[in-house]
């Protein structure tokens, strides 16, 4: 057996070893892969590269292709056309036995038949790891992940979240080159989700192992990765770090889904230096800073983040001089969402559209707020707008 | 209020029909068949000595008692013909049940990973041969197995054998016939296991380095014990009685206990010695009965 896997040595120090390429080194190249069941395109020519030591996102609706992906790089499934290099060997028809790299299941998957310390030593063992170094090992994973005591339990004599620590254990007890997590904390209360979600970077940044999650929840995703690759039907519609892909979406679908936004469609009227004048049919002219890619002179869309939008009684003063510095808008408050940290506005404007603003509750006591049917000013910056082909 | 004692009543019943069905048509008639295997034979009606009268009075009756002796049960240890029939029937019995499990396994598995609309309709064949009657099914046997049926005829064809093979009266027909009426008995409470069980088990068993037969034999396998326990069971404690398949199709040689049960109870009329030897064939099965039970007990514990 060739296997690398059972090795003593600790992460950091494998890190540097020849199996595991120096942190920001490419790991995994996805070339052109491509998966069909039956007539239904699942993923369609995805090419991806990541680095080692990235803790990679996927995401994306249901159906999107995203666990077709995942269960590829663990050899669940083979792909109909493509590459998938892993440390430079094309992997791609390898069976899931033979590949470096451990997955974290939906459910779990933990054997109901045995222990959390055989669970956990299951991977060992099939890699013939010595009897002494497996139970050295198991301890060190148990206590990584804070199962001490429970080490004799079944898996149905655990709760929930010990059940998932018990899986991730499992899961990082070989040292895989590459860790696949499908929708690893979907199954958790909101609460453990949060603190899971923590412990999970935590731990993937003290291993400096690389980890790729797929998940639907874009907060997750948020987050937890350094990178995010959006998919929709089968394809990788953006793949950009977290506050690109919410500040600079690269389409109108993925502005919507992620996160909340206002649209408004309209035509490109004229430019003036570094701003655009656009014209839309619910919100009047809108001035918005030139796109880094030139759009075309068709159809468009301006885009503003609800938090963007600032919400005043009787608009900005200070940069009222420059009619070009800022959007004013004046509208009438038609619904307030208060949701603790924030509250969201719902704002009709005189123009005809709809406006949401998301706005920080920043005093307790606020004898200010707005009340509704109150008349407002919302205004933005150029700036804080996004110019998408609509 | 009112509600609860609406539902009290049959619960309770449901809860002890179960005894007065042990009682009623388990306990009555083994009290029988153990009084008549602890009398002796005669030439009367019913065949056996002493009868309770109980309009005789209560000496007649302990008379009666005083006369009830073990010596059927002497006659069966020393006899080498129930020795041996009980010897022939538990080894009938293990063998076709490892022959059912090596066949029925890897059905059940087959079944257990078939599309869901696909593995109803596999049930149904599974269930089919039910539809028809057993012994006209084993006449079916005969029919295919004799010197010039149709299993001899396939063979001539296909010029593996240059004459009829002899089947019929040999154990391998007896073996054909067993495995082919137990099989569903096999088959569904193993499938029942497999298919409950969750397919990512076996994924998850690959991605952590195990080859397709460790996930067999470390995950599958393991997991399906219940089934296993199940199947085995209901096929090996009918199979130890079984009297219509031998009879018809294995040869005379060799008697299985049912066959030896069937003899002494109507042609040897000796209704106390065929007790004595239905007594001891429940002894005998009684150990995996009680295993079966504490199977299902330990099961009923686990929840699942």
């Amino acid at each position: 057996m060739t296997d690398e896997l059972p090795r003593t040595d600790t992460a950091a120090s494998a890190a540097g070893g020849d199996p595991y390429p120096a942190a920001g080194q490419p790991l995994l190249r996805i070339e052109g892969v491509a998966k069909t069941f039956g007539t239904f395109r699942a993923v369609d020519g995805v090419s991806l590269d990541i680095k080692a030591g990235e803790f990679f996102a996927l995401l994306g609706p249901s159906g999107c292709g995203k666990t077709t992906l995942l269960r590829m790089l663990a050899g669940f499934e083979a792909p109909d056309e493509g590459r998938i290099l892993l440390g430079g060997k094309d992997i791609a028809q390898a069976l899931p036995h033979e590949r470096p790299v451990n997955m974290m299941f939906q459910n779990y998957a933990l054997f109901p038949h045995l222990s959390v310390r055989d669970n956990i030593a299951f991977g060992l063992k099939r890699a013939g790891m010595p009897r002494v170094e497996i139970a050295t090992r198991v301890a060190e994973m148990v206590a990584l992940v804070k199962l001490e005591g429970l080490e004799k339990r079944k898996p149905d004599q655990l709760s929930g979240g010990q059940r998932q620590r018990v899986a991730l254990a499992r899961a990082l007890a070989r040292r895989p080159q590459l860790l696949l997590l499908d929708e690893p904390l979907a199954a958790l209360d909101k609460k453990l989700r949060e603190s899971t979600q923590g412990e999970l970077m935590e731990l993937q940044r003290r291993l400096g192992m690389t980890f790729i999650i797929v998940t639907h929840d874009q907060e997750e995703a948020m987050t937890m990765a350094s990178r995010i690759g959006v998919m929709k039907a089968g394809k990788l519609a953006q793949v950009a770090s977290p506050r690109e892909l919410y500040e600079a979406p690269r389409s109108r679908w993925i502005a919507e889904f992620v996160g909340d936004i206002n649209l408004f469609d309209g035509e490109s009227k004229l430019r003036d230096g570094h701003r655009l004048v656009i014209g839309t049919r619910d919100a009047g002219a809108l001035v918005v800073a030139e796109p880094r890619e030139p759009v075309g002179a068709g159809k468009l869309a301006v885009a503003i983040r609800p938090e963007k939008v600032k919400l005043s009684r009787r608009g900005p003063v200070s940069e009222a001089g420059r009619e070009t510095a800022i959007n004013r808008l004046d509208g009438v408050i038609a619904d307030i969402c208060y949701l603790g940290g924030t509250t969201t506005f719902k704002v009709k404007l005189d123009t005809g559209g709809m406006l949401q603003a998301s706005v920080a509750n920043s005093a307790r006591l606020d004898v200010d707020a707005y009340s509704l049917n109150q008349h407002v000013v919302a205004w933005f910056t150029p700036d804080d707008c996004v110019v998408l082909p609509s | 209020m009112s509600s609860r004692r609406i539902f009290a009543r049959p619960a309770r019943f449901a809860a002890i029909a179960p005894y007065v069905w042990m009682v009623l048509f388990f306990l009555v008639p083994f009290a029988f068949v153990l009084k008549i295997s602890l009398s002796q034979t005669a030439i009367a009606q019913p065949p056996y000595a002493p009868v309770f009268d109980l309009t005789a009075g209560w000496d007649a009756l302990r008379g009666a008692f005083a006369a009830l002796s073990a010596d059927n049960f002497k006659l069966l240890v020393s006899d080498d013909i129930y020795v041996f029939a009980y010897m022939r029937s538990l080894t009938v019995a293990v063998t076709a049940t490892a022959l059912l499990l090596l066949i029925g396994y890897p059905i059940a598995y087959g079944m257990a990973r078939l599309p869901k609309r696909w593995q109803a309709v596999a049930m149904v064949l599974v269930i089919v041969p039910f539809w028809t009657s057993f012994l006209i099914r084993i006449y079916a046997w005969i029919n295919i197995l004799q010197h010039d049926g149709l299993l001899n005829q396939i063979l001539l064809a296909l010029h593996l054998v240059s004459q009829p093979v002899v089947w019929l009266s040999t154990d391998t027909a007896m073996y054909i016939g067993i495995v082919y009426s137990y099989l569903p008995f096999m088959i569904l409470p193993l499938y029942a296991t497999l298919a409950k069980m969750e397919p990512a088990l076996e994924e998850a068993a690959a991605d952590l380095g195990a080859p397709p037969w460790q996930v067999f034999w470390l995950v599958i396998f393991p997991l399906s014990l219940p089934g296993v326990g199940a199947g085995v069971l209901l096929c090996f404690i009918p199979i130890v009685g079984e009297f219509v398949i031998p009879d018809l199709l294995a040869g005379s040689n060799a008697l299985m206990i049912g066959q030896t049960l069937w003899l002494e109870f109507f042609t040897n009329k000796d209704w106390p010695v065929a007790s004595a030897a239905a007594i001891v064939l429940l002894m005998v099965l009684l150990v995996p009965l009680l295993l079966y039970e504490r199977l299902q007990k330990r099961q009923l514990e686990h929840g699942r």
